[in-house]
């Protein structure tokens, strides 16, 4: 263990801890835009720049690793000064463009600027212009919303190990981009786009479905595979419009574009709103109430029961239902109907 | 799952998900890993960049590949000769753990004598595996210090596939990879709750909890806090139903949630069985193909409508939370089930699902130490048996349900169709990354579907050169069983003389050609395998 | 005739450049013409030596006749018949065209330890190294020496990285040699990208060996058994002689397994850079080697214990390097005492802009500025006054007139604000804008800024944007307070060597000539006359001919006059070309 001082607290962490795990151990909120704990050390936004005593310079917590009687500040006038000074270059090279964007509310740089109180900017300048719109059918990328983070390449490349996209060119003109500038082609997963701090990257499942204010969230499990990934619904006005996931989950956060983007049909017009009967042979299925279709459920189980015995009637249950639903199905084929006919869908 | 519950008593993944980076070796055998499982595929990556070695067996070049140390393509169907071979070369080199083997299993020596014909040059006549490379395979496994098996339906969906199962445990108990932090036998879950609805005993053998049926005091437990007798004959399995159905002897269904018609083998036959009932009851979200056969179609509450819990595929029970009302009239199984049953005359007392959720734990120990509350962050793992149990990421520390696990001789079984003449393309299928099972959720995903629209046959390079077929020609794919149309994508991902179709597209459904011949002991049907033939349409 | 005759032909980039290839041709052909073989066998013998430093005058030809050298200067192919004729077969210089005694002042006032044989032997040929001691370095390093003793003597003698940094080069060994690892590389960083700046290209091209064998010192004293050579695609001819000199010394057996004859392994590869700036900071060049895209990482882990493949890694300059064979050939001591108190040995620097003799120069450390400027370089071009000289290249500052008597070592040019840098050393006259030199190296970093630190990408940008409208007249009367702030902010806050230094000529042309900021920005005047949008053309009546030549030469058709009676220019329509200006015969047409 490595013994320090923050701001004026002791703390004994393991080695090879960062100062800003140290610092975030002891609740200190130090500014960053490219980290993520999940990812590998950036160091480029300069946000989480902090003093150590001896150090002439701001080093950054998040490439610094902890060193026994380092001495680190990380609330100055100086540090407040140099963090305010990056993000209004950020913001200097930025649409600003709130009003509509669609991270308003759920975007970092959104709240530095607020913290900062950065309105007016003192480095007015040329802003970068992409106008070029991603064809594909997923991902919403507004580049001149980019801060180079570098968080959607390295998560891409560390976590997702496809590598679909890279930085090229460089200093002002550098951007983030798939190879050769053309549409993304990839598997899609969408973690860039949960990564990512600004509207750089968005949903375009979810564009213009809804504000922050007006979302409720609510944490479930992803009916997808047998993964179990741990999944955020974002609903508005009873429609689901969003799905995340957050990092401390066994997923870590990470989704696949199943996860992530396969949720429409939750909301979808054509899904069955009543009991639908069949009332003569070979005619269409037509609404009715539940009193009527229980009724005649009832009264044909019943009736083919006494005929032809419980073993005559059989039920598959799902694995897309619940524990308890599916408790609840054996359990009544076992009670009321008497028959152990009963499956689910595990051999396909 | 009877494939290894038999062997170690309890048959589930027995190493979670979070593990898997911290193997030293991985086989994946039978796995599509990331395109199926994409979130574990993950852990993979991890794995392998932090130094695991990864041995893939599979027929196609899946992109799992790209990660691997060694890919082995066997011969679809021929699992067993290649698992048998690398356990023969694992004796041969003395690699086994013969203290794991002495201490805690039973069975060894009828097992070795199985796998002694097995040698390297015999397998690679059966799987067309290089003899190097089962050898390199062997080798890899058995000397890393935490190895763990990974697969799929890519091993179950056979004639055979208990066989295979046993096969792979057999594997992990030679090289004493059990037990112990980031190794075992993991079969992962296709489905968010296949656990679940196992676990739940929706299946005509056992009661919640993997209690027999034909156990008289398990009955006694569960009539005790039922009330009501429960039915002591072994009942049918999903496929055998389809039998039944066809011979006039099953009269009435009821379908909670599933599409039979589509994810079924031999579509044609599964048609003329759901037409075949006097009753059929199919309660959905969606008015599916199943549906449209049924008598009575019962609306239901989407997994974002209702409370509950799903078991993953690494026994993590979690909660499912409502977010948003059901459409219209809507109402989630749950209480549609109650509904009914309350209508026949009897109270299932399950009023809410927690009710349902303590039920179950009440009947089953594993689950006994959980409540809503107790899962209500990350979830717990089952066995978790008192109120302080942590829960149980890995199994079989230290012994096994059944006390000894044991070893199964295993003989190597050719599926039942094999290419001929008349078909000379075995048929294997699968799922790809932007579709789900039959396509009910996904192909309502405008952003889904456009990059994933249509079926699709490989075939390999060599294969469509000979037959003059091209990517995006029109083939169609014919067995036995029927005839589908469907676009050529022509590549090197499967080995000459196989094709691969994914399952999900009603317009070109697979499994109008896949066989339903069942597997003798779970009564898997052999999906993964049949004989087809290819003609440029 | 002799039966002792060389002759030495100038073949680095600049005589090449200057026709050295032509004027080796003709030596030959003359001189078979005349009967005597061009061969090194025969009794006279024509070299190819790499470059001497006065490149201004190529291409520059030694002749030595029975040991006595002649050196001609501004040599073309049609010149060589006369020399032979004259010198070779006739045995008189052909005085007209021997250097004058400004080229033995010139190299005079020099202390060449790197380059001493650059431009003496051909760098094509590993025996001519041989001959002048090559390889004896690392042969005693090697027979007599442990990697300690090797590591305590490159500590002793002082070296510090002439990359720039000047890190005590012993030391960084030190910790490398200290960390453990199966493998460990070393580097020669030889992307030498300081516009102007051609030291390393020189040593390359001129003595390539003399930098593979301080590599096997290095890699000797660390344990590394592979080197990399980071060099610039853009150095055609280093790469090539690199290239030679590498497959030569693996011949010879000084790289590969057992070099020497002992058990030590050693081989070197060569990794063409793509002329990136930044991959220059060594964990950009080390992402670069590894494929990646050149971009800096933060600091620790340090190379020395995390570089190359994550391995322990040294990482020295071209000309650090070329210093060891030396160092390790005449000892410590000799080296130490060369140079400054603190600051040991020698430095090449690349001598240019407004300074009569423009090249590559190597001087003792700490040796006054001045006698840099006018004893070695000559004074100042047409005798116009010194207002200052850049040294450090885009990262490094200006030092005005009042600091001429400075020491020139790495702690003074520091304290001044400067700094030493790679070499680069511009010289610049009243004729020269501080605030356009501020900003013409500040449009270099901004442009070869990687872009991954939020205050290089986007403040170099910035700061150039305000320099930018400093010089065009719409600066605003806080600008300079502007500069200041974001100046300091982004020497505080960038990741790398790039980003803290690239605001370094803005800096210290503020703290020098704080007064043509001010002249800019309040009079709306540039005191040089160089910023075009802040200059105002017009013709002086009682000068002007009449010519005409300014009214044709007048792209924008501003300038209005009949014939023989003075023009007039309309400042409105005048686009500030300078047209008018350049063509004047009779200086009427004026500036300001």
């Amino acid at each position: 263990m490595i013994d320090l001082t923050i701001d004026g607290r002791d703390i004994s962490v393991p080695e090879g801890t960062t100062v800003l795990d140290a610092a975030r151990l002891l609740n200190l909120d130090i500014p960053t835009l490219c980290h993520d704990p999940r990812l590998k050390p950036y160091g480029g936004c300069r946000l989480c720049i902090v003093e150590l005593e001896g150090v002439p310079r701001p080093v950054t917590a998040c490439t610094t690793p902890v060193a026994g009687g380092m001495v680190v500040t990380t609330e100055s006038e100086q540090l407040y000064r140099l963090r305010r000074t990056v993000i209004e270059f950020l913001l200097s090279d930025h649409p600003n463009d709130c009003m509509v964007c669609q991270r308003a509310g759920d975007c970092t740089l959104q709240e530095l600027a607020y913290f900062y109180g950065l309105r007016d900017n003192r480095f007015w300048g040329e802003r970068r212009r992409y106008d070029k719109e991603d064809a594909n059918p997923f991902i919403k990328r507004e580049m001149e919303k980019c801060i180079l983070c570098a968080k959607c390449v390295r998560v891409c490349g560390e976590v997702q190990a496809v590598g679909a996209i890279d930085l090229a060119y460089r200093g002002f003109n550098a951007k983030v981009c798939p190879p050769y500038e053309k549409d993304l082609d990839c598997e899609f997963c969408g973690q860039c786009v949960a990564v990512c701090p600004t509207g750089a990257l968005t949903g375009k499942v979810w564009e213009a479905q809804g504000r922050q204010k007006d979302v409720k969230y609510t944490e479930t499990v992803c009916p997808y595979c047998g993964c179990g990934c741990n999944i955020t619904l974002h609903s508005v006005r009873n429609r689901v419009i969003r799905v995340s996931s957050r990092e401390n989950t066994l997923n870590e956060g990470w989704l696949c574009s199943k996860g992530r983007f396969g949720f429409e049909f939750i909301n979808k017009p054509d899904r069955l709103r009543t009991p639908l009967i069949r009332r003569r042979k070979d005619g269409p299925l037509e609404p009715a109430s539940w009193d009527e279709a229980l009724g005649l459920i009832s009264s044909r189980f019943e009736g083919i029961k006494k005929e032809h015995g419980p073993d005559a009637l059989g039920g598959l249950s799902s694995a897309r239902c619940t524990n308890e639903e599916n408790y609840a199905f054996q359990k009544f084929f076992r009670t009321v109907i008497g028959t152990n006919n009963i499956d689910h869908c595990a051999r396909y | 799952m009877a494939g290894l519950a038999t062997v170690f008593g309890s048959g589930a993944m027995t190493n979670s998900i979070a593990e898997v980076e911290n193997n030293d070796a991985l086989f994946v055998i039978g796995s599509n890993t990331t395109e199926n499982h994409p979130i574990v595929a993950l852990r993979m990556k991890k794995a392998a960049e932090k130094g695991a070695k990864i041995i893939v067996a599979d027929p196609r070049k899946i992109p799992l590949v790209k990660f691997a140390a060694l890919w082995l393509r066997q011969r679809p169907g021929t699992d067993v000769a290649l698992l048998n071979s690398m356990m023969h070369v694992i004796l041969e080199e003395g690699l086994e753990d013969k203290r794991f083997i002495e201490e805690r299993t039973e069975g060894f020596e009828a097992f070795k004598a199985a796998v002694k014909e097995f040698t390297p040059e015999y397998a690679e006549k059966i799987t067309g595996v290089p003899k190097e490379d089962i050898i390199k395979a062997a080798k890899i496994y058995a000397s890393a210090g935490k190895a763990g098996i990974y697969y799929t339906m890519g091993i179950t969906q056979h004639s055979m596939g208990t066989n295979n199962v046993y096969s792979v445990a057999n594997l992990a108990m030679l090289t004493g990879n059990l037990g112990r932090e980031s190794t075992g036998v993991n079969p992962l879950r296709g489905q968010n709750n296949v656990q679940g609805s196992s676990d739940m005993a929706c299946a005509p053998t056992v009661l919640p909890g993997y209690q027999k049926v034909t156990d008289e005091a398990a009955r006694a437990k569960f009539e005790s806090v039922w009330g009501r007798p429960v039915p002591s004959k072994v009942g049918m399995t999903a496929t055998e139903m389809t039998g039944a159905m066809i011979d006039g002897s099953l009269k009435a269904l009821y379908i909670m949630g599933e599409n039979p018609l589509l994810s079924d083998p031999n579509m044609g036959h599964t048609t003329n069985a759901l037409k075949n009932l006097e009753f059929l009851v199919v309660q959905d979200i969606f008015l599916t193909e199943t549906a449209e056969l049924a008598d009575v179609v019962l609306p239901a509450a989407s997994f974002a409508e209702k409370d509950g819990t799903f078991t993953n595929t690494e026994r993590r029970v979690q909660r499912v939370r409502k977010a948003i009302d059901a459409p219209g009239e809507a109402l989630d199984d749950l209480e549609i089930i109650c509904r009914l049953s309350l209508r026949m005359g009897f109270d299932l007392c399950l009023n809410t699902p927690e009710d349902a959720f303590l039920e179950a734990g009440s009947l089953w120990p594993a689950l006994a130490g959980m409540t809503y509350r107790r899962i209500n962050d990350n979830g717990l793992h089952w066995p978790c048996p008192t109120s302080d149990h942590p829960g149980t990421p890995y199994l079989f520390h230290g012994t096994f349900p059944k006390g000894k696990a044991t070893f199964t001789p295993v003989p190597f079984v050719k599926s039942k169709e094999l290419p001929d003449d008349e078909y000379p393309f075995v048929l294997t299928t699968g799922r790809v990354l932007f579709q789900y099972h039959t396509g009910t959720m996904t192909r309502r995903s405008k952003a889904l579907e456009a990059v994933a629209p249509e079926a699709f046959v490989e075939i390999n390079t060599a294969d469509a050169e000979n037959l003059g077929i091209s990517t995006s020609d029109m083939v169609s794919v014919t067995s036995r069983r029927g005839e589908i149309k469907l676009k050529a994508k022509v590549a090197d991902k499967v080995g000459p003389g196989v094709v691969f179709i994914p399952f999900h597209y009603k317009e070109a459904a697979a499994n109008i050609l896949t066989n339903d011949a069942l597997d003798p002991v779970c009564k898997i049907p052999e999906a993964k395998v049949c004989a087809v033939r290819l003609q440029k349409a | 005739m002799s039966n002792n005759i060389k002759i030495n032909v100038c073949m680095g980039t600049g005589g090449i450049a200057a026709g050295g290839d032509e004027v080796m041709a003709a030596f030959d052909l003359e001189l078979r013409k005349a009967g005597l073989e061009a061969d090194v066998e025969k009794h006279c013998a024509v070299h190819r030596v790499g470059c001497r430093g006065f490149c201004a005058r190529d291409v520059l030809v030694d002749v030595s006749v029975d040991d006595v050298r002649t050196t001609y200067q501004y040599i073309k192919a049609d010149m060589v018949p006369r020399l032979v004729e004259e010198h070779i077969i006739g045995g008189v210089p052909v005085e007209d065209w021997v250097v004058g005694q400004d080229y033995h002042d010139f190299h005079d006032r020099q202390e060449k330890v790197v380059l001493a044989d650059c431009g003496q032997i051909d760098p094509e040929d590993i025996q001519a190294y041989l001959d002048v001691d090559g390889y004896k370095g690392i042969v005693k390093a090697l027979s007599e020496m442990s990697p300690a003793e090797v590591i305590e003597c490159v500590k002793a003698s002082g070296l510090k990285g002439r990359g720039g940094a000047g890190f005590p080069t012993g030391m960084k060994w030190q910790f490398c040699a200290a960390n453990k690892s199966d493998r460990k590389y070393v580097i020669c960083n030889a992307d030498e990208g300081d516009p102007g700046a051609f030291m390393d290209r020189s040593v390359i091209e001129g003595n390539p060996h003399a930098v593979i064998e301080g590599m096997s010192i290095a890699a000797y004293a660390i344990g590394a058994a592979e080197g990399y050579v980071y060099i610039r695609a853009e150095y055609p001819l280093a790469v090539e002689r690199l290239h030679k000199a590498l497959s030569q010394a693996r011949a010879h057996g000084f790289l590969g397994k057992a070099i020497h004859g002992t058990s030590f392994d050693f081989d070197i590869k060569v990794k063409l850079g793509a002329g990136a700036f930044v991959c220059g900071e060594e964990t950009a060049l080390i992402a670069s080697i590894e494929g990646q895209r050149g971009m800096p990482r933060a600091k620790p882990p340090f190379p020395a214990a995390k570089g190359l493949w994550g391995k322990p890694t040294v990482i020295n300059n071209v000309e650090t390097l070329a210093n060891l064979p030396f160092i390790l050939r005449k000892g410590a001591e000799w080296f130490a005492s060369l140079g400054s108190e603190t600051s040991k040995g020698t430095k090449v620097f690349a001598l240019t802009g407004k300074i009569c003799n423009t090249g590559l120069i190597e001087v003792p450390m700490g040796i006054p500025l001045k006698e840099i400027i006018y004893d070695i370089g000559g004074g100042i071009e047409g005798d116009r006054l010194f207002k200052a000289v850049q040294t450090g290249g885009p990262s490094g500052g200006c030092i005005p007139v009042e600091h001429i008597d400075l020491p020139v070592d790495y702690e003074n040019l520091l304290k001044v604000g400067s700094m030493m840098g790679s070499g680069g050393m511009v010289v610049l006259d009243e004729n020269d804008c501080m605030v356009n030199i501020s900003k013409f190296f500040l449009e270099f970093t901004q442009s070869e800024s990687c872009g991954k630190c939020t205050p290089c990408r986007i403040g170099t940008k910035r700061l150039l944007e305000v320099l930018t409208r400093i010089t065009e007249g719409k600066g605003k009367k806080t600008d300079i307070d502007l500069l200041l702030d974001m100046a300091n902010d982004i020497k505080d806050t960038s990741l790398c060597g790039l980003g803290m230094s690239a605001p370094n000529p803005v800096l210290s042309t503020i703290k020098y000539f704080r007064h043509e900021y001010e002249a800019h920005i309040n009079d709306k005047r540039c005191p040089a006359a160089v910023c075009r949008s802040l200059l105002t053309f017009t013709v002086i009546e009682n000068l002007c001919k009449g010519c005409g030549m300014c009214l044709r030469a007048c792209p924008a058709g501003a300038i209005t006059g009949e014939k023989k009676k003075p023009h007039y220019i309309d400042t409105s329509l005048c686009v500030k070309c300078g047209a008018c200006f350049d063509v004047c015969k009779f200086k009427s047409v004026i500036k300001e």
